[in-house]
């Protein structure tokens, strides 16, 4: 072999992104939100997003210690799933809670299927949906020193009057990190902007999910409540940071938009006719369940196959 | 040991039908919300287990086998029938909480199991005790599951108050996929335990690829085709051997040669 001729392996192209970079990228994009909700709820907040941030942390080093397995805590993906579930709780919730959801995302549903790259489901909405079941009595509190009250959403679906611009700034009730639509779209805009995500899954689930709400919600296509449906709950954390975690999303770009849909059918239907007012979390956990199948639909022919046939 | 213990022995730890066979499942999911529910329905399917395990295998010879399966549903749904009316009878709270599942012991796959694979082949007394030691299995771990469940889920055991009033239970242990969670970590519990003491004094190389030694009584056929190199030398892998048995011919010819 001459030495012009350099024979390797496969991957020819090489990336500069690493797991660790897209982490910390994802990480600086949940800041503002993180910001905006310490400085909406005061203290609590703060200490229930360490506590979590901990407890995932932990909760991975400890179980791989004990497994004998190399120790992947670098990689800050714990720290995402951690401060993403913080941002999921209300503020009010005792520490515990935070512990609790720590462990059971990492542990149960990350760790037991193999760990990073492995869990069919978001941890942190697993994590969030299982302390919803146990503890719905906290979880659906959002008392706080702030605000009383239900939620804007809960407000919408009761039919009552809400101040949009509060809840486009965030001055609302409701979870640490999902009151404010403005701090989560600055977020999503600088991953945007560094191409670790891409409009296709938020893009078809919101445009999805205002269709839906346009048909079905009755109130025809009305701006105020259109808004007032983008802007409260969870669906813009939820469509730009947890429908587009790499592991749970189909990989195929079709799959992806499918993906989208679904998300958006499926949180119109929990909002407007099931019992609560929120279900962004239960809709992109199914989503994630079907991944595989959308996957498997969708999967893109390889070039010069399938032409016609003689 | 005689052979009746040795069906009890079996039906609890080494075949148990919840956490090793994995049969029964939709009453282990569904009526282990708590540790009494466990326990009753544990042993109402006993004693159905062992009267009709004793029965059908009084009758094995008479019950002409093509119609077998129809008659032991018969004498099974009899024993089902006989213990709802005593349930009913006699404790009936009992009774009221385990509901639809009493009348579906009758399709419970344990039962027809036990009838299909060991009452209509055995002598009466061991199918009876078969019976006993499977169905004593079954409660154990109906038991165990609902203990775990309904000591998270609800903070009390057998309805006393374990865990202390400031505790707030986990509801979601006494809903649906809490049974899977406790099922799934107390299967591999038991698993870890009953791993950890077969290794003891054996070869553990082996078990990595699945093999018992047990050659008997093994199932896995892909072992008959395997090269079993005679020739080998300790520690040589099939490769190695081969290369080595080439080098010496080859020495040999040279030597030959010369």
């Amino acid at each position: 072999m001459s030495d012009l001729m350099k024979v390797s392996s496969n991957p020819h192209i090489r990336s500069k992104l690493t797991t660790n970079t897209i982490m910390a990228a994802v990480i600086i994009a949940l800041l503002p939100a993180t910001g905006f909700g310490i400085y909406n709820f005061g203290i609590p907040a703060l200490i229930l997003i360490l506590v979590t941030v901990a407890s995932t942390v932990l909760t991975e080093f400890l179980y791989e210690k004990l497994m004998k397995k190399p120790v992947t805590i670098g990689d800050f993906s714990a720290v995402v799933t951690g401060l993403l579930l913080a941002l999921n709780l209300p503020s009010g919730a005792p520490w515990w809670i935070g512990v609790i959801g720590g462990v059971f995302a990492i542990l149960i549903v990350k760790m037991l299927f193999g760990g990073l790259g492995q869990n069919f489901m978001n941890p942190a909405l697993g994590a969030r949906c299982f302390l919803m079941l146990s503890f719905t009595s906290i979880m659906t509190n959002f008392d706080c020193d702030a605000y009383t009250g239900a939620t804007p959403l809960a407000l919408v679906k009761a039919g009552e009057p809400v101040d949009i611009f509060n809840m486009v700034i965030g001055k609302t009730a409701g979870t640490i990190g999902e009151t404010s639509m403005i701090a989560i779209v600055i977020g999503a805009c600088f991953l945007i902007l560094l191409g670790i995500i891409d409009l296709r899954i938020p893009g078809s689930y919101i445009l999805t999910f205002v269709i839906f709400i346009c048909i079905f919600g009755g109130h025809g296509i009305d701006p105020a409540y259109i808004s007032a449906q983008l802007a409260g709950g969870g669906l813009m954390l939820g469509a730009f940071f947890m429908a587009t975690d790499y592991v749970t999303r189909p990989i195929t770009k079709n799959g992806q938009i499918l993906f989208g849909i679904f998300l958006g059918i499926m949180t119109g239907i929990f909002r407007l006719f099931g019992p609560g007012a929120e279900g962004v979390s239960y809709s992109i956990i199914l989503g994630n369940l079907l991944v595989p199948l959308m996957e498997k639909i969708t999967l893109p022919k390889p070039f010069g196959k399938g032409g016609e046939k003689r | 040991m005689n052979r009746e213990g040795e069906r009890l022995i079996n039906g609890i730890v080494k075949e148990n039908p919840t956490f090793v066979l994995m049969l029964g499942m939709c009453p282990t999911l569904a009526v282990t919300t708590s540790a009494m529910n466990g326990l009753g329905m544990g042993l109402t399917t006993m004693v159905v287990l062992a009267l009709s395990n004793a029965i059908i295998s009084l009758l094995r010879n008479i019950i002409p086998d093509r119609v077998r399966i129809p008659a032991f549903i018969v004498i099974i749904a009899s024993f089902v029938t006989i213990m709802q009316f005593l349930l009913e009878g006699f404790i009936p709270s009992l009774y009221s909480s385990l509901g639809l599942y009493i009348p579906l012991i009758v399709v419970n796959c344990i039962i027809l199991g036990r009838a299909e694979s060991y009452a209509s082949k055995n002598p009466v007394l061991p199918s009876l005790f078969d019976g006993i030691g499977m169905g004593l299995g079954f409660s154990v771990a109906l038991t165990m599951i609902g203990a775990v469940r309904e000591l998270i889920g609800a903070g009390t055991l057998f309805n006393f108050r374990i865990m202390p009033e400031s505790y707030i239970p986990c509801a979601i242990f006494v809903m649906a996929p809490g049974a899977f969670f406790v099922l799934a970590f107390l299967t591999a519990l038991q698993n870890k335990i009953k791993i950890a003491g077969a290794k003891k004094g054996k070869d553990t190389s082996k078990i990595g690829s699945g093999c018992s030694e047990d050659c008997m009584n093994c199932s896995d056929k892909g072992c008959a085709h395997r090269v079993i190199d005679t020739d080998s030398k300790p520690g040589e892998t099939l490769a190695q051997g081969a290369e080595r048995r080439e080098q010496e011919t080859e020495e040999k010819i040279e030597k030959e040669d010369n």
